[in-house]
């Protein structure tokens, strides 16, 4: 795909910028310049901040994909799933490092930093998040956000995803 | 507004079309249809055309004015719109011509839906068929149409107890009606155990629970009402058509066993007709994926939510059930020529109305339902079709 | 130097392959060569992981357990000589992929094994000279050998990352001290798929001279012997070679017993040492002196003498796998899965 379309979503597909309405509270991913289901759909306009999700989350459903994307023909077959974060928005992203029969309905997952695919051998390369079974692995320390996504409020990577 | 009649129908045969080039399968659905309304191009007003992807399919844009131009019709200099909704591609130009009729603008236009997947491998025609979903937050995480659709079945299977069988039943009932239609894609039977056997896809979905990529043209005659006897001996009323739209995203919709598009839809459809599920006898239902019919059937309100598996299995859409559902073989046995899939519902609901549909023909309809979806679920259309009296 | 390691992190691919399953695609006794190199097996990464997302993972959790701000981080150099991109920085990715960017300066390193190590000096410098608050390097490969070589019976995929910095110094860097010279033992031309080494030369003449050379002058300069350092780590292509530089240099084996990774995950090359000094640190307690001895081809020992500080013992590693558990687990492959894995296999087409 082209390489500008792929680049301009980096905040996103790296680090889980989403964003939050500031009059219901909402948060939402990817981003969404408007409040889809709040009572203040226009006046929500201009006043969604951006917002990072954690990257915790669970399992909401999956499928275990034999014909392949174009670009994930050496992964097959993969787990593919719907994983409902911690924050609510629902994301669809690959189940890695878990055999396909042990993924589950409500198994616990983490994002992960993988790659998503490459133009071929001699085009770029193109990464972001996956997810990793999480049960195995100890809890994030509490008010520690992830590195991965954890610019503390305000600061340059919060603001690329607005 | 004024009442609209369906006037005259045409559809090529559905399938593998090697030796048949997109214009070509084009031009016999819409050639078919005007000669069976009886009606002179002269009469024509415009041209709708329902196509998902040519672009990307056949490297050709711009298909208004190219079917019109080899339709005869170049001359004529008539308006040619090309309506694009994924999958919905067809019943979406539908509408667009009910409107355009229903207006006053036009008396008669022809809506036609046709697309060529066979002119790309099966891996390029999957790749280009996954745009009907959003490419940007789905399609670049590795979904696939099947897989996403995979996954609404994994989920309804875990809410309400849908079973794998109850899946496969989808599936050999299309092959079974499929085998009664000269135009289907596919004309063998199958079992409950050759579904369920078959080579996984994204799984819980398997290779027989994928309706297949086909080349095909179906096209309709669409005309006002208070003129159709005039045309057609057996003139049929588009008694609503109705459009909903809802997320691009699965992981973004309300419900993940609920298509809310559908649920809209039909909702609208049915009050613009005055009427209500339990009137329909035939319906042309969306069985892209065995998954996809489960949850049209719930969505339309001829199941309860989480009831349309064993509904199935007790045979209430069988020939001779409450709702006789895809007597085509839809999507799965009759093909499934994304932007042409809309329109040929309607070719076979009206032949069903007419009392045409030979070995297909359910008893004395007089109400049928065509339900028609985009991607996995962003854009439904229901239309609803009546017998004139 | 008041300068040291602030934080870490490593990680290591899920997939592993023994060496009698790569003897028996090539009809070589595999598990004799695993014995010889003592190898139980090594780490393959998946098809979705490379340097850039192995850098990432461990950069992570380094910074989740350090509680870093990833815009403090003033520069991130990661090590490697399997960076995808010939022409276009892996520590970019990673910058971003951390939400350091943009006010960093970050660049890749290449020098053989050693890059990380490379990394983590010149951390040191930019740190102690007060041009950075923190420093990130990071030293991560996944290797190759060519099919059927002496090198893919331990060429693997892993890598750590250290955060260094001035305030909460869970390590301090008493000392570092390299030791470089021309020395081609092993090398890859530019444009070459798979790395070349010069058989027995890569042993006496480079890896040897260099490990041991590094660590004596180090020890000298710092007036140590052998016997005050609780944990030494030394460079592992295999897992004989510091065995028997550590022998040759007066360290037992309870002093090499956490620096020693390679038998259970293959050599990680810019990962090595590194994934081994975070297992030393995952196990140490305050006041612990660590030696760690790198090695490069081409080459160069980089070595660095440590303390760790009472800061140790608050330091929380919860977060993120202790690297005994990439040691104990894994998922193993067969070389056909192995082969399509690394890109072994000839697809065809374009």
């Amino acid at each position: 795909m082209s390489i500008a379309r792929f680049w301009r979503e980096t905040p996103r597909r790296y680090n889980l910028g989403g964003s939050k309405c500031t009059m219901c509270g909402t948060v939402y991913f990817p981003p969404r310049a408007v409040c889809p289901t709040c009572a203040h759909h226009r006046e929500s306009i201009g006043k969604m901040e951006p917002f990072q999700l954690s990257g915790d989350g669970e399992v909401f459903s999956y499928t275990t994909v034999h014909e392949p994307a174009e670009g994930f023909e050496m992964q097959v077959p993969y787990v593919l799933a719907l994983v409902r974060t911690v924050e609510g928005p629902v994301l669809t992203g690959q189940v890695v490092d878990l055999a396909p029969e042990d993924v589950r309905i409500g198994l616990k997952v983490r994002a992960t930093f993988r790659k998503l695919r490459e133009e071929g051998k001699a085009g770029v390369i193109h990464y972001g998040y996956k997810f990793a079974p999480a049960e195995d692995l100890p809890n994030r320390p509490p008010g520690r956000p992830r590195g991965a996504v954890g610019a503390p409020a305000g600061s340059e990577s919060d603001r690329a995803a607005a | 507004m004024r009442d609209v009649a369906v006037l005259g129908v045409g559809m090529t045969k559905f399938g593998e079309l090697w030796d048949r080039s997109f214009r070509e399968i084009g031009i016999e659905a819409g050639l078919q249809a005007l000669v069976d309304a009886k009606l002179s191009s002269g009469d024509l007003g415009a041209l709708y055309l329902g196509n998902m992807a040519s672009g990307s399919l056949i490297d050709q844009e711009h298909i208004g004015p190219l079917i019109l131009d080899y339709a005869g019709l170049g001359a004529r200099h008539l308006p040619a719109v090309r309506v694009e909704g994924g999958g919905a591609s067809g019943s979406l130009a539908l509408h667009q011509g009910y409107l355009a009729v229903a207006s006053g603008l036009y008396d008669f236009v022809v809506v036609g839906g046709a697309e060529k997947l066979t002119d790309v491998p099966d891996a390029t025609g999957n790749q280009i068929t996954s745009s009907a979903a959003d490419h940007e937050w789905e399609v670049v995480f590795g979904g696939t149409l099947p897989a996403l659709w995979a996954m609404i079945a994994r989920r309804h299977m875990h809410q309400y107890g849908t079973t794998r069988e109850q899946l496969a039943r989808v599936a050999v009932h299309a092959h079974e009606m499929g085998s009664k239609n000269p135009n289907a894609h596919y004309r063998n039977k199958v079992t409950l155990e050759q579904v369920i056997g078959a080579g996984p896809v994204a799984e819980p979905l398997g290779v027989f629970d994928c309706a297949p990529l086909s080349d095909g043209a179906a096209a309709v005659v669409l005309g006002p009402m208070e003129l159709a006897h005039k045309y057609s001996e057996r003139p049929v009323r588009i008694a609503a058509s109705a459009v909903a739209c809802d997320t691009m995203a699965v992981q973004h919709r309300r419900d993940v066993t609920t298509l809310d598009s559908t649920v809209l839809a039909a909702r609208r459809a049915f009050e613009q007709a005055k009427r209500a599920p339990a009137d329909v006898q035939v319906a042309e239902i969306n069985d892209a994926y065995t998954i996809s019919a489960l949850l049209a059937l719930e969505d339309l309100g001829f199941s309860e939510k989480g009831h349309a598996g064993p509904d199935f299995e007790a045979g209430r859409f069988a020939r001779g059930g409450e709702v006789a559902v895809n007597m085509s073989g839809g999507l799965k046995a009759q093909g499934r020529p994304f932007g042409a899939v809309g329109v040929a519902q309607v070719v076979e609901l009206v032949r069903q109305l007419r009392g045409e549909a030979k070995d297909r023909q359910v008893a004395n309809p007089t109400l049928a339902l065509a339900h028609d979806v985009g991607g996995t679920g962003a854009t439904s259309v229901v239309t609803l079709l009546e017998r004139a009296s | 130097m008041d300068a040291g390691i602030v934080s870490y992190g490593a990680y290591v691919p899920r997939y592993r392959i023994t060496p009698a399953e790569i003897g028996r695609v090539w009809g070589a006794d595999g598990e004799g060569m695993g014995q010889s190199l003592n190898v139980v097996r090594k780490s393959v990464p998946a098809p979705d992981e490379d340097t850039i997302t192995i850098s990432t993972e461990a950069l992570r959790v380094a910074l989740v357990r350090g509680a870093i701000d990833p815009q403090q981080i003033g520069a991130i150099y990661v090590g490697s000589e399997s960076h995808p991109y010939a022409v276009k920085p892996t520590a970019t990715v990673v910058a971003q992929a951390v939400g350091a960017t943009p006010n960093l300066t970050a660049a890749d390193f290449e020098f053989a094994c050693k890059a990380g190590t490379a990394a983590i000096q010149t951390c040191l410098g930019l740190v102690g000279a007060g041009m950075a608050k923190y420093g990130v390097a990071i030293g991560s490969d996944t290797s190759q050998g060519a099919p059927g070589d002496a090198l893919e019976y331990s060429a693997s995929a892993g890598g750590a990352a250290f955060v260094i910095g001035r305030d909460h110094v869970i390590a301090r860097v008493e000392r570092t001290l390299s030791y470089t010279t021309d020395t081609p033992d092993f090398w890859r031309r530019e444009g070459q798929r798979y790395p070349s080494h010069s058989g027995r030369f890569t042993g006496e003449p480079a890896y040897f001279r260099h490990e041991t050379e590094c660590a004596r002058r180090i020890m000298e300069a710092a007036g140590t012997t052998p016997k005050e350092y609780r944990h030494v780590v030394f460079h592992q292509p295999n897992g004989k070679f510091p065995q028997r530089v550590g022998k040759q240099l007066g360290f037992t084996e309870d002093q090499m017993r956490y620096g020693l990774v390679t038998p259970y995950i293959g050599n990680t090359y810019s990962g090595a040492a590194l994934i081994g000094l975070a297992n030393v640190l995952d196990h140490a307690g305050p006041n612990e002196r660590i030696l760690v001895v790198g090695y490069g081809s081409g080459a160069g020992s980089d070595a660095f003498d440590l303390t760790t500080t009472d800061a140790i013992a608050e330091f929380d590693r919860s977060y993120g796998r202790p690297v005994q558990s990439y040691l104990d687990s894994g998922v193993e492959l067969s070389y056909g899965v192995y082969a399509k894995y690394r890109g072994k296999i000839h697809m065809g087409g374009s």
